[in-house]
């Protein structure tokens, strides 16, 4: 999801610029994978299995053909959500002291807590963008379909991938608009307030923009349920894939059992 | 019979002058008609009261010979008669071309085998099967205005309402679009304000002034 506005004009999966290999899976087993892959790392909590659920994403980045700078680079992005978290944390955990920085304790507990939590996170967004930042954005919402997602969320984001991009051509119209004008952002009221007025008039088109769709749904029938018509299948090589990732995370449950209770 | 007819239609904004004060008219099988009027003269009001989009404060309309006043008539009225919206961005809301076109068919109770026969053939007949599994939101303005009277052909309507038609159109597309209103067998009720294409398509008409239409 994170390249919604892909240059790619066909949606054909199999065609995505990005990912060659993994996008001939079936997008519905690519969704179903991740969560499983993202519910056994989370219970984890030996370092060893997390390490390997690391190296598991990793290797699936290699084997896929995804730019891998590019990919880690969108990885690296997340990790300075959680940065300062995973920093403070050997601060903030009571334990065996490590040091004493200006008065505060680092504890080992809390420094084990933050690799754990790194681990975690980065072994988890890198098979999200191997397995699912792969899929057109549409082919998602499609999969998502397929998967018995509720409608209404499906149809929420098929509108928001439709739209998104109008939007934001009213956006760039208005704010042009405004430069040729010799609008020049500063910190001031003048400022603040023109922004503020950009805002609501795009809150103010956007409204008006959905009933103008809405009017043109109801002039073609729309009752209240949009039926989608892609259909999915499963192939012989998407059920030896997804054999090979369970052995893999049963795998990682097994380190865990064996190794963590120590 | 007359497949359209409006009776003295009222209506105004709440809180605002009447947009239409006793605005009546008359579509004929196979009639092409146009309605010229300056902006704000109230044009795209009479087309969203025709679709039963607005109720009208008074007057009657009757499509196919049938009254149509609450939301239920005109289930029936939006089946046979497409409107074709004035920003081609309001009407083609699902990702692909394809969806789209299909988007009506399925409303209509066809199958999903039947939708897609029928995406293929409206896209043949309009000569854009090229752009069958494009993004919507990707294509050019021109594309976009033909693949949107493309999806309200796709339900085969009886008459065709078609608001602003050529706006944002590059000339080959604008030819395009001729060729393609000239092929269809279809009523039409044209609103534009290009004189050209009103010769073209339809050059008889009504005037709407003062919120009356005046036969020209």
């Amino acid at each position: 999801m994170t390249h919604v506005l892909t240059p790619d004009h066909v949606t054909n999966h199999g065609l995505s610029a990005l990912g060659p290999k993994v996008t001939s899976l079936d997008p519905r087993l690519r969704i179903v994978l991740t969560a499983l892959f993202a519910i056994v790392t989370v219970a984890l909590s030996h370092l060893g299995a997390l390490t390997l659920a690391l190296l598991l994403s990793m290797t699936l980045l290699t084997v896929s053909g995804l730019p891998a700078r590019k990919t880690l680079k969108r990885m690296a992005m997340m990790d300075s959500f959680i940065i300062f978290m995973l920093v403070l944390l050997p601060f903030t955990m009571p334990g065996t002291p490590i040091f004493t920085l200006w008065g505060v304790e680092a504890s080992w507990e809390g420094l084990w807590r933050a690799v754990e939590i790194g681990l975690t996170a980065n072994a988890v967004i890198l098979m999200v963008l191997t397995l699912t930042g792969t899929m057109e954005p549409v082919t998602l919402g499609h999969a998502l379909h397929a998967l018995k997602t509720p409608e209404r969320l499906v149809h929420l984001i098929m509108f928001t991938i439709r739209y998104i991009d109008v939007l934001r051509e009213e956006y760039m119209r208005l704010r042009t608009s405004m430069k040729l004008r010799g609008f020049r952002p500063g910190t001031n009221w003048h400022t603040y307030r023109s922004f503020g007025y950009l805002v609501g008039m795009m809150l103010v088109r956007a409204m008006e923009r959905s009933e103008r769709i809405l009017a043109a749904m109801k002039c073609r029938g729309f009752s209240g349920r949009i039926i989608l018509l892609e259909e999915f299948r499963l192939r012989r090589s998407d059920i030896s894939f997804a054999v090979l990732f369970a052995l893999a995370l049963v795998a990682l449950v097994l380190i865990e059992v064996t190794h963590g209770a120590a | 019979m007359a497949l359209l007819e409006l009776n003295d239609i009222h209506f105004a904004y709440p809180g605002h002058d009447p947009v239409l004060s006793g605005a009546s008219m008359q579509l004929n099988a196979g009639e092409r008609l146009s309605i010229v009027g300056p902006n704000g003269a109230g044009k795209s009001t009479l087309l969203k009261i025709i679709m039963g989009l607005l109720p009208p404060t008074s007057g009657q309309m009757t499509a196919f010979g049938k009254p149509c006043r609450v939301e239920g008539d005109f289930h029936e009225v939006r089946r046979r008669i497409g409107l074709v919206f004035q920003d081609a961005d309001d009407q083609l809301f699902c990702p692909t071309v394809a969806e789209d076109i299909a988007f009506g068919p399925l409303n209509l109770g066809k199958s999903k085998a039947e939708a897609l026969e029928i995406v293929d053939r409206v896209l043949t007949q309009i000569g854009l099967m090229r752009l069958r599994d494009r993004v919507t939101h990707k294509l050019s303005g021109g594309e976009k205005r033909l693949i949107s009277l493309a999806a309200v052909l796709a339900m085969e309507p009886e008459v065709l309402i078609l608001d602003e038609p050529t706006n944002a159109l590059d000339p080959e597309n604008y030819a395009r679009l001729i060729d393609i209103l000239q092929g269809l067998d279809q009523s039409i009720l044209l609103v534009s304000h290009d004189p050209e294409f009103r010769a073209k398509i339809a050059p008889e008409g009504y005037q709407l002034v003062k919120g009356v239409l005046t036969r020209l």
